[in-house]
């Protein structure tokens, strides 16, 4: 019973010492545009995102310019091509189900960054693989690794561009996770792959159309 | 029986030491920013510790930390006194920030539990390897931003390589505990049968790790090691001798000599290879404002703020362990065999966090290039 009980105290320190809490180290702010055709589909989502100003410094580090401190969108064009190839392998943090079911994006397309205010901004426009018409759509943004910490801006965070008449937007913003991180934490750490951790840092976008 | 309480006493009284290290230096904080005029402002999107729960307050917490250590920065070039501020964020963000697998610190508890180590060398094994991460961040930017103007991309790929290879490092390190462990384990597990198992004597004298603790040895050597830790192993190491039949004369230096601390070195490396992208992030945005000595020195004190956060979770899976050994093993045979149990699974447990970093099963705070 003893031998029980030190046991339990020494796996369970161990594991408290283990227990990755993961936490973010780019803070993204984002605006999203759900783009729509003329027949009243999703055609695709247009992100602009913001990254903080430690980021962008790291990121713009050894890029050559012609007047020191600023970057033309020219200048810049190498990175956004890194950018946007890097993201393919997270799946542009971009996550959409159209009526419940998981829909895919295809490559980005019009991609650019601009530097303004010591910050770079991405802008780039993932299409659907296949237009919907779904009665609903919900698209997530988030790092389930939360190496990256996505905010959606505070003024007009999501867009509809062409959208149906009548089509309204929520946007669940992520709870701050910490009343959540708690919990998940043991958890997600004994399941192995913490797939889900950045779950709950999620912003959630639903639109619902008549 | 006094060595009984000081484990104990030692973890309260770390636990106690880190807590008021936290309290102060928050206080001192919150004061120096609001009387500095240059003080970083609150970023709007820091998260606030509105919470419930430890880890989730940490996490707000070392958000806060380091969103106001790039305003911080920026204030530095035309306030000089900023850059005290800043060295008091890097200290509070690296006790909260060292977390996770990445930082070594589960690798440092682990292998102190496995290789039965006192924890005054886990206190110096977790500053030791903080020290080398900070070095490591400073040389990686040095070099390749600040020397050679690379780009970010190449910085990345360079972070992502070592990463792999601390992954690969780890992985290694554990398995080479668990090839020592096991044989101890195994060895234990027969020395429990009634007839003593002959065959495993020719072994005994072979393994090294056997050596590196004997209870008779440590007796002798108080200036490296404490009373109660050693004495704290005597009876189990006492009766696994009974059933051994020999001694296993260790020698002095095996224990804190060259030897003892090539195995820790070892350990130093294995966790201290891989930068903190935090830190990095920090150097290259302080390079760029032109304040790149500020960001050395912000490194600097977030490794000490680390360490002091790995070094208190050391201490208490040392005394961890020395509690378990004392509640299970004082009566019979089987403590001893529990004990080398314990060390195994804490081998495995290295193991365990390399291949499944290397793998990707863990995603601690994998560098995104981007």
């Amino acid at each position: 019973m003893r031998a029980l009980l030190g046991w339990l105290l020494a796996v369970g320190l161990l594991l408290a010492a283990g227990a990755a809490s993961a936490h973010p180290h780019v803070w993204i702010t984002a605006t999203s545009e759900l783009l729509y055709a003329e027949d009243g589909s999703i055609t695709g989502v247009r992100h602009a995102w913001t990254f903080d100003d430690m980021f962008s410094a790291y990121a713009v580090q050894g890029l050559e310019s012609k007047t020191k401190g600023t970057y033309t969108r020219e200048e810049l064009g190498p990175l956004a091509q890194t950018n946007v190839e890097s993201l393919k392998e997270y799946a542009y943090f971009t996550f959409a189900r159209a009526d419940g079911k998981k829909e895919r994006f295809s490559e980005p397309v019009d991609y650019y960054l601009d530097y303004k205010d010591t910050v770079l901004t991405l802008h780039f426009t993932l299409p659907l693989k296949t237009p919907l018409k779904p009665k609903q759509l919900m698209l997530e943004v988030f790092d389930r690794s939360f190496f990256i910490d996505f905010q959606m801006a505070k003024d007009n965070p999501v867009k509809l561009i062409g959208a149906p008449a009548g089509c309204q937007i929520k946007l669940d913003r992520p709870s701050d996770g910490t009343a959540t991180a708690q919990k998940l934490n043991e958890q997600t750490f004994m399941d192995g792959p913490n797939a889900n951790f950045g779950m709950m840092f999620a912003n959630k976008i639903t639109v619902d159309c008549p | 029986m006094k060595p009984h309480l000081s484990p104990l006493g030692r973890v309260l009284f770390a636990c106690a030491a880190v807590l008021l290290v936290v309290g102060v230096a928050d206080a001192a904080l919150h004061d120096v920013l609001a009387q500095n005029p240059f003080g970083a402002p609150k970023p709007a999107q820091a998260a606030e510790p509105e919470a419930s729960g430890l880890i989730g307050w940490l996490l707000a917490k070392q958000s806060e930390f380091y969103r106001q250590m790039s305003s911080t920065i920026r204030a530095a070039k035309t306030d000089g006194s900023a850059v005290w501020t800043l060295l008091f964020i890097s200290f509070a963000y690296g006790i909260f920030h060292a977390a996770g697998p990445g930082h070594g610190k589960a690798v440092i508890a682990s292998y102190l539990v496995a290789n039965r180590e006192t924890a005054r060398r886990g206190i110096a094994l977790s500053f030791a390897s903080a020290l080398m991460q900070s070095v490591v961040a400073i040389l990686i930017v040095g070099i390749s931003a600040w020397i050679l103007n690379a780009t970010a991309k190449t910085m990345c790929k360079a972070e992502g390589a070592i990463e792999i290879a601390s992954y690969g490092l780890i992985a290694l390190f554990g398995l080479r505990l668990v090839w020592v462990k096991g044989r101890t384990f195994i060895r234990a597990l027969q020395a429990t049968q009634p007839v003593p198992a002959i065959a495993g004597v020719p072994h005994d004298h072979r393994d090294h790790d056997h050596h590196h603790h004997h209870d008779a040895h440590d007796h002798h050597d108080h200036h490296h090691h404490d009373h109660g830790h050693a004495h704290a192993h005597h009876a189990h190491d006492h009766v696994h001798d009974e059933h051994c039949g020999h001694s296993h004369g260790p020698t002095p230096s095996e224990l804190a000599g060259p030897g003892g601390w090539r195995r820790g070195f070892a350990a130093i490396l294995t966790v201290g290879i891989r930068p903190c992208s935090g830190a990095i992030l920090v150097l290259v945005f302080a390079l760029a404002q032109g304040l790149f000595w500020a960001g050395i020195a912000a490194t600097f004190l977030m490794g000490l703020g680390t360490a002091i956060t790995v070094a208190a979770i050391a201490v208490i899976a040392v005394s961890a362990k020395d509690i378990a050994g004392r509640l299970s093993g004082a009566r019979d045979g089987g403590g001893a065999l529990f004990m080398r149990g314990i060390e195994f699974g804490a081998a495995a447990l290295v193991l365990l966090f390399g291949a499944g970093l290397l793998l990707g099963y863990i995603a601690a705070e994998r560098t995104t290039c981007f």
